[in-house]
């Protein structure tokens, strides 16, 4: 592989984000998303199990049997994934219960899977692990945005301080209420992924079908 | 050396998976479960103190359980306070499990669908110079797919509703769920427990819809959505507001005056 050790890091941020380029992980982009401080935990806890569980896959790539590959890269997953969600529940109490069944859910994220898969099979522990990090980073680039957005527009604050006084308490600003909802986070990481491909026009996929040009040969 | 597709292989390395991935997890579970568990008491005292709406995120939740909420423990079948069990280490949850401190529900009583009650109850009062304010009830009661633990809040007449909370539920997040939600709470305040002409079950019932008509004081809107959910939080008011109940410790404390 000639991936060097900085492109496989920073390539997901941008150029190959697993949500803007590949879309996946979108459930849990609207679900977490509404504030900040949840967004945050969120992509803390996806870096590192994508970032872990490329790592150990990686490790033992040689010695996994390709009959039960999945099954084997699941197994390692769901238990990173319990095991931050027992840390969490230790340490973010009160975050961890706002997360609630979506911590959980990591094990069904398509980003852990698509790079366990896709990359830790074929590459070696310490690309594998940069390689884990920069997705989830990637992925947190995306939610940190959204998140903002959400937060900043929906209640009028940032990490729970108040930015923009809302009107209920004496301030100017009505908040969206849609911001609160979880349509609006699709509206903006479609949004952003226009934004990225009207940038880098590469991105764009190729039409999956043409329409067929008929040659009309009736007189009109 | 053995192909790595052998079936040999295979099985051996799913074992040593297994293996190691279950010494680290539960690892992790046993080492982390003393700070869960001591996560958890405070979040039950910040919900008994949000129940009562003295809840201050600022100062430490310990100290401020402390100074408003005396803690005592109940023995439900006489309704009387019970002086020999310290109330600060008392498990209800754990005593309900026991045969020896709990009694078994038969299929008629038990309209929470909780199988075993413990026979002594904690309860919380909340008193202001000495004048008792509120008492916060344990409650719990099985929705659609848990069991819901919660505090009710009464006011000082022992009939008049304060409010309601939650602390650990697994229904489903947005419909059951929503039985968390600030909002909804917010219905249960001021409504009554009985009724004057039916005074031996509690007449307080989560309705089908908006509450309307002559008996809305007794009435709460269900969650759309939720119906078995909101059908389990009435069941849980109906057993737990019966005789099986409080309802022995509720009378005891309103002919004390």
């Amino acid at each position: 592989m000639s991936d060097s050790p900085k492109s496989v890091l920073l390539n997901p941020l941008l150029n190959n984000n697993p949500v803007t380029l590949q879309v996946l992980g979108i459930c849990s982009a609207l679900a977490v998303t509404s504030k900040l401080s949840t967004a945050l935990i969120m992509c803390l806890a996806l870096t590192v199990v994508t970032a872990f569980s490329n790592l150990f896959i990686s490790f033992i790539r040689h010695q996994i049997p390709a009959n039960i590959r999945i099954i084997v890269q699941m197994t390692i997953i769901a238990s990173l994934v319990i095991v931050v969600d027992l840390f969490l529940k230790a340490y973010a109490f009160e975050l961890s219960k706002q997360l609630s069944v979506f911590v959980g859910l990591i094990i069904t994220n398509c980003i852990v899977l698509g790079r366990a898969e896709a990359f830790a099979m074929k590459n070696g522990p310490m690309l594998s692990f940069l390689d884990g990090i920069g997705n989830g980073l990637g992925y947190s680039v995306i939610l940190i945005i959204v998140g903002t957005l959400r937060e900043l527009f929906g209640s009028g604050s940032l990490l729970g301080h108040k930015i923009l006084p809302l009107i209920t308490e004496g301030g100017w600003f009505d908040p969206v209420g849609i911001m609160l909802l979880p349509p609006s986070a699709f509206f903006i990481i479609g949004l952003l992924i226009w934004a990225v491909r009207s940038w880098k026009k590469d991105q764009i996929e190729k039409a999956e079908y043409q329409i067929h040009q008929v040659h009309r040969t009736e007189i009109l | 050396m053995a192909s790595k597709d052998s079936i040999k292989q295979t099985l051996i390395v799913s074992l040593v998976l297994c293996l190691v991935c279950s010494v680290v997890v539960s690892t992790a579970a046993v080492i982390l479960k003393p700070i869960q568990q001591a996560n958890k008491n405070l979040d039950m005292q910040a919900k008994i103190l949000a129940t009562v709406d003295l809840l201050d995120k600022k100062t430490d939740i310990q100290t401020q359980f402390k100074r408003y909420i005396e803690t005592r423990v109940i023995e439900l079948e006489s309704g009387r306070f019970v002086e020999d069990i310290d109330a600060a280490t008392y498990d209800q949850r754990k005593a309900a499990k026991d045969p020896a401190t709990s009694v078994e529900l038969n299929p008629e009583q038990d309209f929470a669908n909780i199988k075993r009650r413990a026979k002594y109850a904690t309860v919380y009062l909340v008193k202001q110079n000495d004048v008792l304010q509120y008492v916060v009830l344990p409650v719990h009661g099985y929705g659609l797919w848990s069991t819901m633990y919660g505090f009710i809040a009464l006011k000082s007449d022992l009939n008049t509703l304060y409010g309601l909370n939650f602390y650990e539920h697994a229904e489903t997040p947005g419909l059951g769920g929503e039985i968390e939600n600030p909002a909804w709470q917010a219905l249960w305040k001021d409504k009554q427990l009985y009724s004057s002409d039916r005074a031996a079950q509690p007449a307080l019932e989560v309705i089908k819809g908006k509450a309307s008509g002559t008996d809305v004081i007794h009435q709460i809107d269900g969650i759309a959505g939720a119906t078995l959910t909101s059908r389990g939080v009435s069941n849980m008011i109906e057993f737990w507001f019966s005789e099986q109940g409080f309802q022995h410790f509720i009378n005891r404390l309103k002919s004390q005056g």
